[in-house]
């Protein structure tokens, strides 16, 4: 018996808390996934070869390219996208600094940007504006000029640490 | 575009993978991170493959110590390797590499192993692999095969390995005390591929310049080695830039590249007496 699938194969995961079971096509990567069948339009297919970051999404706590992430491989894996990070208010005070900031325009960088810039708020402590440039440097954002973005990542930063952006350096 | 493959299949382990390569008729493809295969499948630069997805086998992952090496498993990714303690204390030059390869988001799933079987010219491990002495350990249905690395690299996107064949791990010897190395490369935007790279290690029996983007595959500058035992920085220089034959292309032309390799070695020499590792 051969285990190779020519067509759609069996998944099973946990997209933004809620268990998902699906037959997906072999070759369809986890943006089309997420967005034609599970109607999750937030992360943008965009370039698709993983230059642009639009498709940016949280599997397995970590920041991928959902571009470059066949469905078929996110089998047991757990995926957050900006939809259910929105939800559970995860992300609410990043996404408040966008909007006070203006680090978005037309938006169509932003779930991906708000997604990359979450794993590194993660880490904890206040990154410096390079480390902050330098995190975000596979999001490409066409609008704003990355000025105002680095503004608010640096602001949450430094507000979950408590502190003083100028004090709290996170390191190199 | 979308991409349009012949098939798929996850394997448990290595012996499956294996197996489930030589079911394929030669249309086999290893899918590892995905963050080189999936990206040339959207654009269906490559079509019809057959997936045989090895990116669950917990056996290649990971850096463990070996005697007097390092064994690194072929699916350890970028990040783990720049993170990685043992890495951090015997082959720094992979994890400083690291921090030139591709953005965050690629790091978290591209692989080492599948860097180095996929032998981009321009991409920075095939080139720490030859400067550090690497061997790789390649598993196939008829055996396992060590490869040193000086006869892994054939040309552009092309090895030593065989249809059917899996790159398992790789070993590197561990630093001695006192060696010390860097890497050194000019790219137009953090993350994007070099336009030159090159890796320098001193070591008790001598010298070690491998580069990157300025040829086909990476290569062993051996010129610039010998005139760098005899203490000729200048001499060094010029022999490299005499050895190399970089091509042109739409990123930089083969006299910019060329003038590049010079100014990385005078760096890296500057980084290596300066004691920084
Ligand atoms: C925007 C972008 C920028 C990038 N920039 C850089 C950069 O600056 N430097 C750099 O080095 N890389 C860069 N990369 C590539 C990245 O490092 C990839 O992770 C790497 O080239 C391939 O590793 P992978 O595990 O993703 O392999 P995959 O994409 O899964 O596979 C690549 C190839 O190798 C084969 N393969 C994989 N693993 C094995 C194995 N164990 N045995 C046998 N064959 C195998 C596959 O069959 C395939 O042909 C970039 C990628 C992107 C999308």
């Amino acid at each position: 018996m051969t285990e190779i699938v020519r067509d759609r194969i069996d998944v099973a995961l946990v997209v933004n808390g809620e268990p998902v079971e699906a037959r997906v096509p072999v070759g369809q990567h986890l943006i089309d996934f997420l967005r034609l069948e599970l109607g999750l339009t937030g992360a943008h297919a965009s370039c698709e070869h993983g230059v642009c970051g639009a498709c940016t999404i949280r599997v397995n706590g970590e920041a991928v390219r959902g571009c470059l992430t066949l469905a078929a491989q996110a089998d047991g894996a757990e995926v957050w996208t900006v939809e259910g990070l929105t939800d559970t208010g995860a992300i609410a005070d990043l996404q408040a600094e966008f909007v006070s900031r203006n680090a978005l325009q037309c938006g169509f960088c932003t779930p991906g940007m708000l997604v990359a810039a979450d794993e590194l708020l993660a880490r904890g402590g206040v990154p410096s504006r390079g480390e902050v440039r330098e995190h975000l440097s596979g999001n490409y954002c066409r609008c704003t000029g990355y000025e105002a973005i680095v503004d608010a990542v640096e602001a949450v930063a430094t507000a979950r640490a408590g502190g003083d952006a100028r004090t709290g350096e996170g390191g190199a | 575009m979308k991409a349009a493959v012949g098939g798929y299949a996850r394997a448990r382990d290595l012996r499956h993978a294996l197996e489930l390569l030589a079911q394929t008729n030669g249309m086999g493809r290893v899918l590892a991170g995905g963050q080189s295969l999936v990206a040339a499948l959207n654009m269906r630069l490559t079509t019809g493959d057959v997936l045989v997805d090895i990116s669950a086998l917990s056996e290649c992952r990971g850096v463990v110590e070996d005697g007097d090496t390092l064994r690194i498993g072929a699916l350890t990714r970028h990040a783990e390797i720049g993170r990685d303690p043992l890495i951090a204390a015997h082959a720094p030059l992979l994890a400083e590499a690291t921090t030139h390869i591709a953005h965050a988001a690629i790091r978290n799933r591209g692989t080492i192993g599948g860097a180095i079987a996929h032998a981009d010219p321009a991409a920075e491990f095939p080139a720490c692999a030859l400067a550090l002495g690497a061997v790789m350990h390649v598993e196939g249905l008829a055996g396992a095969r060590e490869i040193p690395a000086a006869d892994f690299f054939r040309d552009t996107f092309e090895t030593a390995l065989e249809e059917g064949e899996i790159l398992a791990a790789i070993t590197i010897p561990k630093a001695e005390p006192d060696e010390v190395q860097v890497i050194e490369e000019v790219a137009r935007r953090s993350g994007d591929y070099a336009l030159a790279g090159l890796c320098l290690v001193r070591r008790a029996a001598g010298h070690r310049v491998s580069l990157f983007s300025t040829g086909p595959k990476p290569m062993l500058a051996t010129g610039a080695m010998a005139a760098l035992d005899a203490g000729d920085v200048e001499g060094a220089i010029a022999a490299l830039k005499g050895e190399i034959d970089p091509p042109s292309d739409t990123q930089a032309s083969g006299a910019y590249r060329r003038h590049l390799a010079g100014v990385l070695l005078r760096r890296a020499v500057a980084r290596i007496e300066g004691g920084t590792r």
